[in-house]
């Protein structure tokens, strides 16, 4: 893992190593000074709920339930610690891989699996929670981002100096969207711009069987240099560190002073998807590497050993978790499509007479079928 | 800040020098002046654009705005078109109504997968919690004598993916009134504007539309009327339908035809998506002959969906089958062949013969 590449771990800022000592850092440490032992415990509820809503969904999945699912199983750090340094005004934008990101803006977990059970293309209203829709387009969402950002500074949301009012947006993206053209355009347009965001680069280390290493030569965050952002390398598998690094780039978005790309290195443990096989492409003795670096054990590790982890405390938190797969589970199951009828809403916001014709020809095909099964 | 009433922005901005609401200009100079429109009575429109600001657009069509509105809302973008597109996606989330223009029709590809991948669907896969009023302006086809990428007429691309209206306006009106419906329409416009008319002129009235968006249901009825076409001239023995830059020549040959005692209906169809089956259907019923003229190429094109949809609600009224006049199946030649690659009167004539004959 040495080295000058995308894969090099030198120069992460950390301040939770993975055998659960708390490391310095002069320039971030400060970041996370607030952090108190039930914040600490907070994020390690988070992450154990978020996985545990992951198992779920990959075992629905595995039983029929769910045409795929896309799990999050390693980045719990990456996404509870970023999404616990936003505030109420900020807005962000997933990819499709954020579900710990969407249970810190107070989604309903088990209506994310609503897309992947193919009942619609999305279930929340962006606007009620500051989370956008998830994208499935590499990167498309980037840019999305970028013009939300500034129109939110053209309304006078960023730079007043009201932490009521002031926000920002964040925006995350995995290491195989940083070679597409969108992503380098948003970063364009968001250099000149001097827009309010934070670009969140979850390098989880593969897209889907190919290794960072056929995206770049450098690490990722490097590529912020050509577009004048400043960035920051920081371990993904650290929410410390994570929740450190994104509060201070939240906070230079916030008071108008432009963008900031933040890498976090990370490890998928799972497959990109439930129809992968990542034994092709990856050896065990790197898996074995990575979940001795696992996000949630170092939490654990560090609060058990000061004895901030309390055992009813831990068993509530186990309860809640084995509760959230129960009502998933349940919610999933009970879940029909509606009539099919409705798959003509929202084609257009106005009447278009093609999308009439087609639900009229459709309704009078379905009549006609059942004419015939009652005359039987 | 309440928007000035169209009245105001007549004496204003609209009619400088005292002329009157109806006025004669040119098709680009009332887009202009729609757009200056649009942008006086909705604070929220704003323009994005490569060379929009300081030059005007490479065709002059947004001459004089940054002057009159400032760098806020007609801004100067990377020289980016997906990144123009995607950006101005996420403005409308907070209820902008970005106007685009992408410079050239050739070079809005770098854009197809943000026009087709997100702006078309977003409303479809937000189940209407999310809006994307985008106007994207694009100045195309031929008889520019213009290089390669230029000159390209690339509807068809865009009108097979639902999610998206396509409107071209062949007449000056419409150039003013059409740029106003559709930036005032909830849903994502590609509004193709045929760059070889933008100098042609006719009578502007800039009452029409000003009146129909002040109404409560104004955007409504803004859309279902730019998506109507319009019988540009009446006839009983063909129905000749064109758009945006043909209008023009279906009009020519239709005088033509006269002279040899062929009586042409035209029809300046101004929506494509939809297209307005209702008059066209009438149209044709009536004639029961139809020949369609793009200069699109006509394999897979929009003259071969509206020739099938004709043949399927029309086919006992039709004497002969709908012929289509456009470009061949190959990139488009160099500009001295543009004559020849293009529908011209001759081509559009030997169509009609052809139609009359059966």
């Amino acid at each position: 893992m040495a080295g000058i590449g995308p894969l090099s771990e030198e120069g992460l800022v950390r301040l939770l190593d993975h055998t659960g000592e708390r490391v310095a850092d002069e320039y971030f440490g400060p970041f996370a000074e607030h952090l108190t032992f039930d914040d600490l415990r907070g994020f390690w509820r988070d992450m154990i709920m978020t996985r545990a809503f992951d198992t779920e969904a990959t075992s629905l999945q595995r039983q029929g339930e769910l045409g795929l699912w896309v799990a999050s199983l390693g980045q719990e750090a990456a996404q509870i610690g970023s999404g616990r340094a936003l505030r109420d005004p900020d807005y962000a934008f997933p990819s499709y891989r954020e579900h710990g990101v969407a249970f810190t803006r107070g989604i309903d977990m088990p209506s994310i699996l609503r897309v992947f059970r193919g009942l619609e293309h999305s279930t929340w209203d962006p606007a009620a929670h500051n989370f956008h829709i998830y994208t499935l387009v590499i990167g498309a969402h980037t840019l999305h981002a970028v013009g939300y950002a500034q129109a939110m500074d053209w309304d006078g949301l960023v730079g007043s100096g009201d932490p009521d009012k002031d926000g920002a947006v964040i925006c995350y993206f995995g290491d195989g969207a940083t070679s597409q053209g969108d992503v380098n355009e948003a970063m364009v347009f968001a250099a000149v711009n001097n827009a309010p965001i934070v670009f969140f680069i979850q390098n989880n280390q593969f897209a889907i069987s190919e290794s960072v290493t056929r995206q770049s030569t450098v690490p990722l965050a490097q590529r912020a240099i050509g577009f004048g952002i400043p960035s920051v390398r920081v371990d993904g598998n650290d929410v410390v560190a994570v929740h450190a690094v994104t509060r201070w780039a939240m906070e230079h978005a916030r008071s108008g002073a432009g963008p900031v790309v933040i890498e976090a290195l990370t490890y998928r443990m799972g497959a990109h998807t439930t129809s992968d096989d990542p034994t092709r492409y990856r050896s065990s003795a790197d898996e074995d590497y990575w979940r001795e670096r696992d996000p949630i054990a170092r939490v654990e590790t560090y609060l058990r050993g000061l004895g901030e982890l309390p055992e009813d405390f831990e068993e509530a938190v186990r309860a809640d978790a084995k509760e959230l797969g129960r009502v998933t589970r349940e919610a999933v199951k009970s879940w029909q499509p509606g009539p099919t009828d409705t798959i003509f809403e929202h084609v257009y916001a106005e009447p278009h007479p093609l999308v009439d014709a087609d639900r009229a020809w459709f309704a009078q095909y379905e009549a006609s079928f059942t004419d015939k099964e009652v005359t039987r | 800040m309440t928007a000035p009433t169209h009245e105001q922005v007549s004496s204003d901005r609209l009619a400088p020098e005292g002329l009157a609401p109806v006025r004669t200009l040119t098709l680009g100079a009332a887009i202009n002046a729609g757009l200056r429109a649009a942008m006086d009575r909705d604070p929220k429109v704003v323009l994005m654009g490569e060379d929009i600001g300081a030059l005007g657009g490479v065709f002059r069509v947004t001459d004089g705005l940054l002057k009159d509105f400032g760098e806020r809302r007609v801004m100067d973008t990377p020289l980016a078109e997906s990144g123009i597109v995607g950006t101005a996606i996420g403005m409308a989330f907070r209820g902008y109504r970005p106007v685009l223009e992408i410079q050239f029709d050739g070079f809005i590809f770098p854009a197809f997968d943000q026009i087709t991948t997100s702006l078309a669907k977003l409303h479809y896969r937000t189940k209407g919690k999310l809006t994307v009023p985008l106007v994207i302006r694009v100045p195309y086809a031929g008889h520019i004598g213009a290089i390669e990428h230029h000159s390209e007429s690339p509807e068809a691309l865009f009108a097979h993916t639902a999610g998206l209206r396509i409107v071209s306006p062949a007449t000056p009106q419409d150039g003013y009134d059409m740029i106003q419906q559709s930036i005032a329409s909830p849903d994502p416009v590609l509004f193709f504007e045929p760059k070889a008319r933008y100098w042609d002129k006719g009578e502007v009235d800039s009452t029409r539309v000003a009146s129909q968006l002040d109404l409560a249901d104004g955007a409504s009825k803004a859309t279902a009327e730019m998506s109507k076409a319009r019988v540009a001239r009446e006839g009983t023995d063909v129905t000749l339908m064109a758009y945006g830059p043909t209008v023009r020549l279906a009009m020519q040959a239709a005088v033509a035809a006269a002279e040899g005692g062929v009586s042409v209906e035209v029809l300046d169809l101004r929506s494509i998506s939809p297209f307005d089956y209702e008059t066209i259907l009438a149209s044709v019923k009536k004639t029961g002959r139809g020949v369609v003229v793009h200069e699109a190429p006509v394999a897979y094109g929009t003259g071969g969906e509206l020739a099938a949809h004709v043949a399927e609600h029309a086919f006992f009224h039709l004497h002969a089958p709908v012929l289509r006049v456009g470009g061949f199946h190959m990139p488009y030649p160099g500009s001295k062949f543009e004559h020849d690659y293009l529908p011209s009167l001759d081509r559009v004539l030997d169509a009609v013969d052809k139609v009359m004959a059966h």
